[in-house]
């Protein structure tokens, strides 16, 4: 099973040059197209998996098959044994004391020792020369597990006596917990949520269940690992922050910063999975243990062990309203499941929290989120991050109000939307546009799509086109149990990094003269994960630098960090570092300039210059110079941080404080079709309206809020992670049984959007990516109530639940 | 074992090629064409399909030693292969619906002398352009087999209504795009097919 070299190769980790050509064109705000498109299009983007080395070893992950268990022996013997292995690594070869890593809490082991704690956690390491060598050393590997009792929700957790799944924390967190199973609590108390709830006409109350998610992105977690001659090792690989996994990777390998050069390598999407560490440092180990390149590149299968999910909860919550509409208090408990290792559990707690009343005007609240460790999968962020599940539940719970208030679902929530100037229940007011019940308006004023679509379809009025009903080419009806409802929801969602985090961002903006022409070269350590940051960064260095050339370098780690690909963040932050820095070097060459040419001009003394079509202008629009004329030979070069307001953490037993940077709105109307039958769901329509505060590309907003429309779909009515009650085992970790919505499932998804722009933000942007994904969950449940006039306080819908089956 | 087959149009063969192997282990790793996508190797998600002898299927469920002796084009050969689908399907298109590129046809396929190994090579096929144009590509990672399967759709129904699309790419998953901009681009490139024959 040797592997011969292949017949050619892309040159060993190279990562994908994105330069710009003179198809993409364009400055802010216009619907600039990719500069990755067309390597996209012909297969030569090199993503993370498709790396490939001379020489090169494949590394293999050996996982534990069980939930909870000491492990009392490994015997890697015959393994070792194996023809064509190079490697095989255990907890013993850990070089350093550092065995652990995790994003804000160490306790995730690199590979498990005395312990695993859940289903599928690495136990060993092997690396051959073939792939199925690997794998076939490593189903070698005797592991000797004696089995431990299984924590597995809030009960089996803080029971009496109940098995610590960390039995010695000593986190900043621990002081503060009523449990040591609990990871992270955050209570929030404002106003008088008792006395106010007297002042109610009605009270509702709902306990919901929200199911376990996966991010599901397509391309695997995988990477290429080399040696190199000074010690040290080059990492190309996928993910979110380069800088955070480095940080997280040079203590346990027990090398400097500077010696693990990290490239990112094309991303197959990453929606907060690739926020945590991977097969970086295993490859990384294994790379230096045998001495020879290693990739890795996990299956499927592999992959739903290999990324944290999102969190599932419970989410208890009661609201009061007066007669007239206006909401009185609200109470709320949400128990996030974070399994068996931190990942970024405190987080989502406190984005849990205090985006628990969502969009809505409520003084009086009482409230409390915590994330229980378990033996169940490790969830940490994911697309709405904690905002997702509280969306989920206070929006049933509007629905409740105003079906007992006998008033419109939309009309009430005009009602009670918050505004600019409203306080959150952190205390911290609303200090920008929040257009809340204008968003409403818009979904609602939609033309709803036609009725009976299918008999249209089929063209005379009796005879159906299946393929538009519920069950499509199964056949299942031909419309006899078909019904119609339609609802409602609206989310808010943070943007950036929250509670005092330290948000910045790094951009190298270098500007030069290339064959008589200016060009800008913008260098980054952002991921891009295909959001199109790259796009929007050559739109930035356009507009402020007037040049129309611009090169994009590959992300690494020899520039500054840009932070994390998540939270909505990158062009609010890293967007504000290019312009920042481009701004910098404008400064930079009028200086050049007026001390070249100032004395021929008095203008060049005034303020006001600007640069375009590679020019320095007067706001007048007179042209001054060539900027290739002001620069000649020489190059401006300018690397600058960036950071946006900064941010303080929530008070620990009130939660007060202004913990946000910045907070992003979007509403959906949600037209479904179901089979009361067979308890078959189609979604017919999902219209959004957002407000971006300004579209930088467009189109690439356009597609953000339909991807995350569609994953919010996903999550309402087919995706979730199976995990057997009894043993925490992974029931369904395949695309065969875990399911995304294919093309026929996703409906059609028109989009309003406003730009109310923020001023604190660079052009007054807001964060896009994760809004949509918060209301398009409940606005489809609330039209599948409106359809089937059933409760459903769970997440995802399965048939079962509309047929009582 | 050895397997020899025409990859985009060019005899190629691999060596020491163990049974378990896929194509698309072949593919990528082997021949160097890492084009086509290793999403799930499931056969659940699409975006390893490439063409055998004309037909879309999932490579990563096809065994290497099944493509002995046969064609296939990959996402690296889509431009080419659009090129030259005059030869194989004279007169622009089949109206019939149930027309595929014949075996024979697919065999005589030659791609032009170009560099077929990395995709750059001259003009993009109309689905190619179409999908930049429309923002069908995100993080890009299903495109290569939602190419390769629209294309084929686009060859036997080339003005497929949103129904014909939906079916036809359904084995395809893509988890960033919401598929909106997916039809958007199928629809471009059907019209331009159109005003070209016209
Ligand atoms: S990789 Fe072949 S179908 Fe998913
Ligand atoms: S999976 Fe990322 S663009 Fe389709």
């Amino acid at each position: 099973m040797a592997h011969t070299p292949r017949v050619s190769s892309v040159p060993a980790g190279t990562p994908t040059d994105i330069s710009q050509g003179s198809r993409t064109r364009g400055g802010v705000g216009e619907s600039t197209l990719r500069p990755d498109g067309t390597l996209k299009v012909t297969g030569a983007f090199a993503y993370s998996s498709d790396m490939w080395h001379e020489d090169m070893l494949w590394g293999h992950t050996l996982r534990s098959t069980v939930a909870h268990a000491e492990i009392r022996s490994i015997d890697i013997g015959e393994a070792v044994a194996t023809p064509g292995v190079h490697a095989v690594l255990t907890y013993d070869d850990l070089p350093t004391a550092c065995k652990n890593y995790g994003l804000e809490i160490r306790d995730t082991p690199v590979l498990a020792h005395g312990k695993v704690r859940h289903h599928g956690e690495p136990v060993a390491l092997v690396c051959a020369d073939h792939p199925e060598t690997a794998r076939r050393a490593a189903a070698k590997i005797k592991v000797d597990y004696a089995e431990l009792p299984v924590i597995t929700d809030e009960a089996s957790a803080t029971a009496p006596g109940a098995v610590l799944v960390h039995e010695s924390r000593d986190d900043h967190h621990i002081a503060h917990v009523p449990h040591p199973n609990i990871v992270h609590r955050q209570p929030i108390v404002r106003g008088d949520a008792e006395a106010a709830a007297q002042r109610a006409d009605v009270i509702v109350r709902g306990e919901y269940t929200f199911g376990m998610q996966d991010q599901a992105f397509l391309g695997p977690e995988s990477g290429l690992a080399v040696p190199s001659e000074d010690g040290g090792v080059e990492l190309y690989v996928a993910t979110q922050w380069l800088h955070s996994d480095l940080r997280q990777i040079a203590p346990v390998l027990g090398l400097p910063e500077e010696k693990i050069r990290m490239t990112l390598s094309g991303v197959g999407g990453a929606f907060g999975g690739r926020e945590d560490l991977s097969m970086q440092i295993h490859a990384c180990l294994l790379a230096l243990r045998s001495g020879k390149p290693v990739k890795m590149v996990y299956n499927r299968f592999e992959s739903f062990f290999g990324h944290v999910h999102r969190h599932p909860a419970k989410l208890s919550y009661e609201h009061g309203a007066t007669k007239d509409g206006k909401l009185t208090h609200m109470k709320c408990r949400i128990v996030l499941d974070g399994g068996a290792y931190a990942s970024a559990s405190p987080a989502v707690v406190g984005n849990a929290s205090s985006l628990s009343v969502g969009p809505y005007a409520i003084e009086d609240v009482d409230i409390e989120a915590l994330a229980l460790y378990s033996n169940n999968p490790p969830c940490g962020a994911m697309r709405g991050f904690g905002a997702v599940q509280a969306c989920f539940a206070y929006e049933a719970q509007m629905d409740k109000l105003a079906a007992k208030l006998d008033m419109d679902p939309v009309t009430f929530r005009q009602l009670n939307a918050m505004k600019r100037g409203t306080l959150l229940p952190t205390g911290q007011p609303c200090d920008s546009p929040a257009p809340v019940a204008e968003l409403l308006r818009l979904v609602k004023a939609r033309p709803m799509p036609p009725e009976r679509q299918w008999l249209a379809a089929g063209g005379d009025g009796r005879t159906v086109d299946v393929r538009a009903l519920p069950g499509g080419l199964s056949n299942t009806t031909h419309g006899e149990g078909v019904v119609r409802g339609v609802g409602y929801a609206v989310g808010l969602k943070n943007v950036g990094f929250s509670e005092g985090f330290d948000d910045y961002s790094t951009a190298r903006v270098r500007m030069e003269v290339i064959n008589g022409e200016p060009v800008a070269t913008v260098h980054t350590a952002m991921a891009e994960v295909g959001q199109g940051g790259v796009t929007v960064h050559a739109q930035i260095a356009r507009t402020e630098l007037g040049v129309s050339q611009v090169t994009i370098q590959p992300a690494d780690t020899r520039v500054g960090s840009a932070g994390s690909t998540s939270a909505s963040r990158q062009t609010y932050v890293t967007g504000g570092a290019v312009k920042h820095s481009c701004e910098a070097v404008r400064e930079e060459l009028l200086e050049l300039g007026r001390r070249k040419f100032g004395s021929y001009h008095p203008a060049w003394a005034t303020a006001g210059l600007l640069l375009e079509g590679g020019k320095v202008v007067t706001d007048g629009g007179e042209v001054l110079a060539e900027v290739a004329d002001v620069l000649e030979e020489e190059a401006i070069d300018i690397e600058r941080e960036w950071r946006h307001r900064p941010t303080e953490a929530f008070d620990r037993r009130t939660g007060q404080g202004n913990g946000h940077v910045q907070y992003s709105f979007a509403a959906h109307r949600a037209v479904v079709e179901v089979d009361t039958e067979l308890g078959l769901v189609k979604v017919i329509e999902l219209a959004c309206a957002q407000d971006v505060g300004k579209a930088l590309n467009p189109l690439s907003v356009l597609g953000q809020i339909q991807g995350g429309t569609t994953q919010g779909l996903g999550i309402a009515v087919m995706e979730e992670i199976i995990v057997d009650p009894k043993t925490a085992k992974v029931r369904n970790p395949s695309f065969t049984d875990y399911l995304i919505p294919t093309i026929l499932d996703t409906p059609a998804i028109p989009v309003d959007v406003l730009e109310l722009a923020d001023d604190h933000a660079p052009y007054g942007l807001r964060g896009v990516g994760e809004a949509p994904t918060l209301s398009s969950t409940p606005a489809v449940l609330a039209a599948i109530r409106n359809a089937t006039g059933l409760e459903l306080d769970r997440t995802p819908v399965r048939p079962e639940h509309l047929t009582g089956t | 074992m050895r397997v020899h087959f025409t990859v985009n149009g060019r005899p190629q063969e691999a060596d020491d090629v163990w049974e378990g192997e896929s194509l698309l282990y072949v593919l990528r790793e082997r021949m160097g064409l890492p084009g086509s996508k290793n999403a799930c190797e499931q056969g659940e998600c699409g975006s390893c399909t490439v063409r055998l002898d004309g037909v879309p299927v999932c490579s990563c469920l096809v065994a290497a030693g099944q493509a002995e002796g046969r064609g296939i084009v990959t996402v690296e050969g889509l431009a080419a292969y659009a090129r030259h689908r005059e030869d194989i399907h004279p007169g622009g298109g089949c109206t019939s619906g149930s027309c595929g590129t014949s075996l024979d046809a697919a065999r005589r396929w030659q791609a032009e002398p170009t560099d077929g190994q990395s995709g750059e090579a001259g003009e993009l096929a109309p689905i190619q352009q179409a999908f930049i144009d429309a923002g069908a590509v995100q993080c890009g990672f299903c495109t290569p087999g939602l190419l390769v399967a629209a294309d084929e759709l686009l060859e036997s129904h080339p003005s497929p209504t949103d129904q014909d699309i939906r079916e036809a790419l359904s084995g395809n998953l893509c988890r960033c795009t919401g598929y909106e901009k997916i039809l958007d681009a199928v629809r471009l490139a059907a019209a331009r097919q159109e005003e070209a024959v016209r």
